[in-house]
């Protein structure tokens, strides 16, 4: 199939979140606002939000977690922007970069010059089995479903074909968890946003406080190999393999290259945006690799005419540890099979050759399912332009990619983007 | 069976066919690939006009998880954390994988080696009258 090029040129000029975490009192509508004034208040020049034109939101169910359909106009009626065209998008957990993807096309189609992108979930205010049954929606409910198969246990399952080729085992996913956390915990915004041994001291305290007796984890290997504080959720995940359950939102905007000086000096270029299809996990002839993440990073790479080699940040869709593993391989940031162990000897962490998930990644930042792919632009953003605060990356980096996956991979969006 | 299956490749027929304990594939009648669950189209050469065929209900299993933590209609069959259940993906000696779940391993032991064990296919009966639904299971051994 041919790449097509973008028919010209993207621009990304601002970005905002909201902080991800656990907010009862909060609704999806009350996130975005957040998340929209931060992206207001970013943009270098300043701008008129009554410049935007047409509108994206990425959210995979607001219908299940609030009972709200329908949210695109909602949201840009929250924001001030109706009667300006907008659409959700949904692709499960892909729902913000393919919306993403969305804006990037309707302003390289020349048919729009402003859009903003958003993406936002609010998922924490229904008990967990009930959150596990709406994520299951977004697995194959006729065929995989009936199997007893959760999210946490397709990724497992992927974490075993894996093990059992190339030699992996369960400490080398902590790994991945770790670097993660000690990335989150340099970024405000994150829904964890403290390092394993970090967290280890603070129960520790708290059992210490209530009377306790404290517990006598010796370091974080005990810590994470002790069944109590790191139960195991789908073998060989425990809970501080999955990424958590969390409210949040995140926003951009999208202008033609052509205008983008008249809003920053510094303005990110969104050189390539590839996305592709796949069926569900029992289709694949190989289950360590998501061929839909390698189409889609072909297709951008081709478009953006740079290689794996030339990015120096990825923001990749740590669902799970084993999925950042997969997506450095999918990605060709690795070779098939070595991806395995870049964690643990130092490769992507935050000054190591290769970084990957600066911003503490789903893991420690949070997951609120339809933000996650809008958050990591975010992320890039702020890299890009030298903005990340103590995370900032050492690297003088120009290129950068972010990889969003939905369910098993039955959709992924790889973006590229560069500071010219 | 003695008549030619005329059933639509449907999710309906192929659980009809999974509580009379059959396990039916289809096949394209133009490049020969066999499908399970069932299609109506070929997705390699996109031709309709498939046909039902028996798969032996042999495989071995690709991978496979233990869940301690399950949806809600699993925890409605007494899956707990103290009492957790395998699902995994199947590959049919046919060809085509499947997702079902696993007996006959043992929960509480997992190992990556069990990749590969063979398995044979079982139906396992759930719910009563209208609720009743037959599940797709291999066991091993």
């Amino acid at each position: 199939m041919p790449v097509r090029k973008l028919g010209r040129g993207v621009a990304l000029v601002g970005a905002g979140m909201s902080k991800f975490g656990a907010f009862p009192d909060k609704t999806s509508r009350d996130l975005f606002v957040e998340a929209f004034l931060e992206l207001r208040d970013s943009v270098d020049k300043g701008f008129d939000p009554a410049a935007i034109e047409t509108i994206f939101v990425g959210n995979f169910s607001s219908d299940l977690f609030e009972g709200q359909g329908h949210i695109a106009p909602i949201m840009a009626d929250a924001v001030g922007l109706t009667p300006r065209p907008a659409i959700r998008v949904e692709a499960a957990c892909a729902s913000g970069g393919v919306a993403l993807r969305q804006g990037v096309l309707a302003v390289a189609s020349g048919l729009c010059d402003v859009a903003l992108v958003g993406g936002v979930e609010s998922m924490t205010k229904l008990p967990t089995a009930q959150v596990t049954d709406a994520l299951g929606a977004a697995a194959d409910a006729l065929y995989e479903i009936p199997a007893g198969f959760t999210f946490p246990g397709f990724y497992a399952a992927m974490a075993t074909a894996y093990m059992r080729r190339y030699g992996m085992t369960p400490e080398h996913l902590m790994h991945v968890a770790i670097k993660n956390h000690v990335n989150g915990a340099l970024n405000p915004k994150a829904q964890f946003g403290v390092t394993i041994p970090a967290w280890m001291q603070n129960r520790i305290q708290a059992a210490v406080k209530k009377g306790r007796p404290a517990p006598t984890w010796r370091d974080q290997w005990d810590f994470l190999h002790d069944e109590a504080a790191n139960p195991l959720i789908a073998w060989p995940l425990r809970l501080f393999d999955c990424s958590p359950i969390t409210d949040g939102a995140a926003c951009v905007l999208l202008v033609a290259a052509e205008r983008a000086r008249d809003f920053t000096d510094a303005p990110i270029y969104v050189i390539g945006a590839g996305q592709a299809s796949d069926a569900p996990l029992h289709d694949r002839a190989d289950l360590t690799t998501l061929p839909a993440a390698r189409a889609a990073a072909q297709m951008a790479y081709e478009q953006a005419g740079v290689t794996a080699h030339d990015i120096r940040i990825a923001e990749v869709h740590d669902c799970f540890t084993i999925a950042e593993v997969i997506a450095s391989e999918d990605l060709g940031i690795f070779p098939p099979g070595a991806g395995y162990k870049m964690a643990e000897d130092g490769v992507t962490a935050r000054d190591g050759a290769r970084p990957i998930n600066t911003s503490g990644g789903l893991k420690s930042k949070g997951h609120p399912v339809g933000a996650s792919g809008v958050a990591q632009a975010v992320e890039i953003f702020k890299q890009l332009r030298g903005q990340a605060g103590a995370r900032q990356t050492p690297l003088a980096a120009p290129l950068a990619l972010s990889h969003n996956v939905g369910a098993t991979g039955s959709t992924c969006v790889v973006h590229i983007y560069e500071r010219k | 069976m003695s008549e030619p299956n005329t059933r639509p490749f449907t999710a309906a027929a192929f659980n009809q066919m999974l509580s009379e304990h059959t396990l039916m594939a289809a096949r394209c009648p133009a490049c020969a690939a066999l499908f399970v669950p069932p299609r109506a189209l070929c997705p390699t050469c996109r031709q309709a006009g498939l046909a039902w065929v028996a798969l032996s209900g042999r495989g071995r299993l690709a991978a496979f998880t233990v869940i301690y933590v399950g949806p809600s209609a699993m925890v409605a069959e007494g899956y707990t954390r103290d009492n957790p259940y395998i699902t995994g993906i199947v590959a049919l000696d046919e060809g085509p994988q499947i997702s079902a779940r696993i007996l006959g391993l043992d929960a509480r032991n997992p190992d990556v080696g069990w990749i590969g064990a063979a398995l044979t296919v079982e139906y396992l009966e759930r719910g009563a009258g209208e609720q009743r639904k037959t599940f797709l299971a291999f066991r091993a051994g």
